[in-house]
């Protein structure tokens, strides 16, 4: 490599490890997300409902028995008094009361869904106690696995939603900084090569691309089990893409402001839209079908797409040739683009 | 290689609403110290820019130690060390690794640490450029200008904003570059910085050479080496300049707001004349100074305005 290009990548690198803000922002600020999200929406285990049994009769120690066999059911006694303040209260979702030997009456409130809920299992137990056969035979099988889970979809949308911020502001505000500070021009009274000026940007933006995914994909792996299913090759490529993507993109941006606000409200308005439009936190399929097309034709909703194929369903790179193919043509477009409007002064 | 560091023939730049250079010619030999002497705004920065390839001229002709910038711009690069005004060099990087990264770019050049030390900042080699004062900063600007070891040394308005003493040791540093047989052209709107440091100077208002010589010879011009002034008390100061003149040893008299001038070739004789005629006339001094005749009072007695307020 040459002397300038190693010096130009190694002042990147310093610029941006001499900012603390900077890394927070690029490398912790996305697993924080995944933490809190994975929290909030974490899947919990099956819930158990409580009951309360009134009475000392023969049948009311007959539905005891019933319901403690039941799983899914915390069953207690309680004088009648006690089981009206603990429904009241919420502590139980559901009286039984056993009037008579062949008369069982639930008290519950029918809006609360828990309440609801126990009283089918409580019948369930009650019916299955005095003998009742189901006449149709069933199995069950439970589908929890790593894949489908909520945390499952949002990863591969933050990882996405990184790239973008990071290719973005990772470069257009480097640049943009240079020029208002002059020492764009006073690069350009050197020698020094504009292709190794960009070339530098491109070199550092690889290197903390690496980490930067390496520490999201590994931190939710070994935090929620998010898996990846795809090659981590071909997850790499994509990201790589991604990268040259955005960073095309930022790099138009930055080709002619003079100022750091100039280029912050570019930067959002490129931004905003692919935030909420590109599938990051919820399926961009929520949108209306007249707006699909201009939908899928961002570069983030190709890039969230494309990671999702590969993490989640394992899909090669002959799957999600669209979306490349997609994303490799904002590549090339912004940066011939800012290469021709680019103010190198 | 040619004698002439630097040919400029009919330069003509205009902005939008300001004609900024117009029709210009200059030439530097090599060896010279050249200064671009003028206030604010008579377009030293765009003739300084253009020759540094960094501007457009609307049209002129432009060489640069022989070559042009349309057809040698890669070669010239090489050749040619920059300071420019009001460049904000990285914060964030020390004083080595900044110089470092400047040398990176050439070709040729002087190693890193003889360039620190040549800009006495070795004890700042591992300090973060943010951490600098003005002086150390323009210092080290000159650093990152001299270490692809340039031919040809431009420098903008070097020594703006520096106290005396960062004045004194950038004018050093300009001296032993000028001392090695390189070329410097500066822009200052400073007479003294002017006086020291230049073999010429080129005194430009509104975007034209107004008077090219010797710093010495351009005082000469005035046909006196002092500057007397002096304002009188009250109100009333019916005196004309014409009999101001008739003073003995007075060459030019010159009267601005309350304010007179006069330009002595002897002091010895003037002063005393000067009081006798107040005598004569009824009129009390408020105040009297004089000064040996700087660039200052040729660039005031060429265009009737200060440098500073012009």
């Amino acid at each position: 490599m040459r002397d300038s290009l190693r010096e130009l990548t190694l002042t990147r690198f310093r610029e941006f490890v001499r900012e603390p803000e900077a890394l927070f922002w690029s490398l912790a600020f996305p697993i924080v997300l995944s933490v809190g999200l994975g929290i909030a929406f974490r899947n919990r285990p099956a819930e158990t409902v409580h009951v309360a049994v009134v009475g000392d009769s023969a049948a009311a120690r007959a539905a005891l028995d019933a319901l403690e066999m039941s799983s899914g059911i915390k069953v207690e006694r309680a004088s009648a008094a006690q089981a009206q303040l603990a429904l009241r209260t919420g502590r139980v979702a559901l009286i039984v009361n056993a009037k008579s030997p062949d008369l069982v009456e639930y008290e519950y409130d029918d809006t609360r869904p828990d309440s609801r809920t126990a009283r089918m299992l409580a019948d369930d137990a009650v019916q299955r106690g005095r003998g009742r056969v189901d006449p149709q035979r069933v199995s069950e099988r439970f589908v929890r696995e790593p894949g489908s889970r909520y945390i499952d979809f949002v990863v591969p949308g933050l990882l996405g939603m990184g790239l973008m911020g990071n290719g973005i502001w990772g470069i257009g505000f480097p640049i943009v900084d240079a020029r208002r500070k002059r020492l764009l021009k006073r690069l350009m009274a050197t020698p020094m090569s504009r292709a190794e000026y960009l070339g530098s940007f491109v070199f550092s933006r690889f290197f903390l691309l690496v980490l930067e995914v390496f520490l999201l994909v590994g931190f939710s792996a070994v935090a929620f089990g998010v898996p990846v299913r795809g090659s981590l090759l071909q997850l790499a490529a994509i990201c790589a893409l991604g990268a040259l993507a955005f960073g095309a993109l930022g790099l138009l941006i930055a080709a002619r402001p003079r100022t750091i606000e100039g280029a912050s409200g570019l930067m959002n308005l490129a931004m905003m839209p692919m935030w909420v439009l590109s599938g990051v936190f919820f399926s961009s399929e929520n949108f209306p079908r007249a707006v699909q097309p201009v939908i899928q034709a961002l570069p983030l909703t190709a890039v969230n797409n494309a990671l999702r194929a590969n993490m989640l369903r394992g899909a090669g790179l002959d799957v999600v040739g669209p979306e490349l193919a997609i994303i490799a043509t904002w590549f090339l477009v912004c940066f011939v683009v800012a290469l021709r409007v680019v103010r190198w002064r | 290689m040619t004698d002439t560091a630097l040919a400029i023939r009919g330069l003509h730049k205009s902005y939008s609403d300001v004609r900024a250079v117009s029709d210009l010619d200059l030439s530097v030999p090599v060896g010279e110290c050249f200064g671009l002497l003028g206030p604010n705004g008579a377009g030293k920065t765009t003739t300084i820019e253009i020759c540094e390839g960094l501007l457009e001229a609307d049209s002129g002709e432009v060489e640069v130690l022989g070559m042009r910038w349309q057809t040698d711009e890669r070669a010239l690069r090489e050749l040619l060390g920059i300071q420019l005004q009001e460049t904000q060099l990285s914060e964030k990087l020390t004083v080595a690794e900044t110089v470092r990264l400047f040398r990176s770019f050439y070709a040729k050049g002087r190693a890193v640490e003889e360039v620190i030390t040549l800009v006495q900042l070795e004890e700042k080699t591992k300090a973060r450029v943010g951490t600098l004062s003005g002086g150390q900063k323009q210092r080290l600007a000159v650093a990152c200008a001299i270490v692809g070891d340039p031919k040809l040394l431009f420098l903008d308005e070097p020594t703006t904003g520096l106290d005396p003493q960062s004045r004194r040791q950038l004018w050093d540093l300009i001296a032993q570059f000028r001392a090695e047989g390189r070329t410097v052209v500066l822009t200052t709107h400073y007479m003294d910085e002017a006086e020291r440091l230049c073999d010429r100077v080129a005194i430009v208002d509104q975007g034209k050479v107004i008077a090219l010589d010797t710093p010495r010879a351009l005082i000469a011009s005035l046909g006196a080496e002092h500057v007397v002034g002096f304002t009188l008390e009250g109100e009333t100061t019916p005196t004309d300049e014409s009999a101001l003149r008739a003073i003995d040893g007075v060459t030019a008299a010159r009267r601005d707001n309350g304010a007179f001038e006069l330009t002595s070739t002897e002091l010895r004789l003037t002063i005393p004349s000067l009081l006798a005629f107040l005598e004569r006339n009824h009129l009390r001094l408020a105040e009297l100074r004089s000064h040996s005749a700087t660039l200052e009072d040729v660039f005031v007695s060429l265009t009737g305005r200060h440098l500073r307020d012009a």
